[in-house]
């Protein structure tokens, strides 16, 4: 179990830098792939239309994610509801590169998650501040992304969610050791983990950003609040040109300090998704699954 | 001073191995990085080739970097990067610097189901642990001059030509720092 943990996470290491791409046909997949994307997470719906569709939303059909599995030479991830353990091996099953155990789907436990460490597969989690993050980690995520609000073009909750893991995560590496104990005992996790956030400055695993980017300026905020790389969900298929738009994202995650460069990339983009304010929206996704 | 390729993908991991063992390093991020330090080597990390590839073309890096390796600057590439130095890849025909005289097979071990570690023979070195991640592996060698430096199971998965040395697996995930070690005097 040990090795295979180590591997997924080493998966993660490799997707560094890059932007992971939500697509809906093997189509938008090679077109995600064209412009750049570290890999692609296949789902019937991208969260704009769940969001706007309403009703349960579910694994998507093992047939669909499979024919993006031969339409891309990238690693392929597909979601799972949470809890939804069942969704899990079957994604597993059909040998999915990478799980993301997601509050965008509507959850299938509203009190416990899978526990991963029983999978080969590795898995991404979502989550809002350290605590979240840590217990997921303790569950045998590989990978973690903020939460975000996803489907809303809308990037003030993935700002929130990965501010508040950075300056809770500073906090514990200015803690002096016997304060440790208190803090594992306050994120309800174990005080191997909040030691080894005090002794190494971060997560012991990779950290990306999520939920509500739209532009390249967008995910080079994230990038520049500490984010080790970027999904776009709705973001890209969802405006006007989605392969320039696509493209222009990548480049400004790689580039994320290169503020000449960006507003190069910026221009001339189409429309971006047009998206709905925080206040705006009945359903806070981001409220699932802590 | 060696330049990491810092596009996408594991290159932070060179660069904390390049700073155990001492060595003076740099990103090459942008033609800028080029202009500014001159490398005596150069790192192609692991990462999604496909990615890097395309970042190579629309940053103008490619040439800089083609120069460089034809000019016999010593170039290391782990997984992704033996695929950029291949000369041939058996399963895409997507190509990149086309330098080494390799026939690669991408993802020859499947899916992230696939990925393993392993400890092997590396010509040289010795017994080392090595970590496969969707990895690829050398098919065949199309000229002579290529020499292998490690086979796993009847496949081959480091090998060195002129300038150039390549592995399948990562040795920058490991705390084992040979492979890095064996760069730096070898070539």
């Amino acid at each position: 179990m040990n090795e295979r943990y180590e591997l997924n996470k080493n998966l993660a290491q490799m997707l560094k830098g890059g932007v992971i791409m939500d697509v809906t046909s093997p189509e938008q997949a090679r077109i995600a792939e064209n412009a750049g994307a570290c890999a692609v997470m296949a789902l019937e719906r991208i969260p704009a239309d769940i969001r706007a569709a309403g009703g349960v939303s579910r694994m998507s059909d093992p047939k669909m994610i499979k024919e993006i599995q031969h339409a891309v030479s990238i690693p392929v991830m597909a979601k799972v509801r949470i809890g939804h353990f069942v969704e899990a091996q079957i994604l597993e099953a059909i040998e999915i590169d990478y799980i993301d155990e997601s509050e965008v789907l509507s959850p299938a436990d509203d009190l416990f998650h899978i526990d991963k460490t029983k999978f080969n597969v590795p898995f991404v989690c979502g989550a809002k501040d350290l605590g979240e993050a840590l217990r997921r980690i303790s569950e045998g995520a590989s990978m973690i992304r903020t939460k975000g609000e996803p489907g809303t073009g809308d990037i003030i909750q993935a700002v929130r969610h990965m501010r508040m893991m950075m300056s809770q995560i500073r906090q514990i590496q200015n803690q002096r050791e016997d304060e440790l104990f208190h803090t594992a005992k306050e994120l309800q996790v174990s005080y191997e983990l909040v030691q080894y956030v005090h002794e190494n400055g971060k997560l012991p695993v990779v950290n990306f950003a999520a939920g509500g980017v739209a532009t390249p300026a967008d995910a080079a905020l994230m990038m520049q609040l500490g984010a080790e790389g970027v999904f776009v969900g709705s973001g890209i298929f969802k405006s006007g040109n989605p392969a320039k738009r696509a493209e222009a994202i990548v480049k400004s995650v790689t580039n994320f300090n290169n503020p000449a460069l960006i507003a190069q990339l910026s221009e001339d983009l189409g429309e971006a998704m047009v998206g709905i304010n925080e206040q705006e929206i009945d359903l806070l996704m981001a409220e699932r699954g802590k | 001073m060696i330049g990491v390729l810092a596009l996408q993908g594991g290159f932070i991991e060179h660069i904390h191995a390049l700073e155990k063992l001492g060595v003076p390093n740099f990103e090459i991020r942008e033609m800028g990085d080029l202009e500014k330090n001159k490398p005596d080597g150069i790192i192609l990390p692991g990462g999604e080739s496909t990615t890097i590839g395309k970042l190579l073309h629309s940053s103008g890096l490619f040439q800089c970097i083609d120069d460089l390796i034809r000019s016999g600057v010593p170039v290391l590439g782990t997984c992704a990067g033996m695929i950029l130095l291949a000369k041939r890849i058996v399963n895409d025909d997507r190509l990149y610097f086309q330098a080494m005289d390799i026939s690669v097979k991408r993802n020859a071990y499947g899916r992230q189901l696939g990925s393993f570690c392993a400890v092997e023979n590396f010509e040289g070195i010795g017994r080392i642990p090595m970590t496969f991640i969707r990895a690829p592996f050398i098919e065949r060698i199309d000229d002579e001059n290529v020499q292998i430096l490690c086979r796993m199971d009847d496949h081959i998965v480091a090998a060195r030509q002129k300038n150039m040395l390549v592995t399948s697996f990562h040795p920058e995930l490991t705390d084992d720092l040979r492979v890095h070690q064996y760069f730096l005097d070898k070539f």
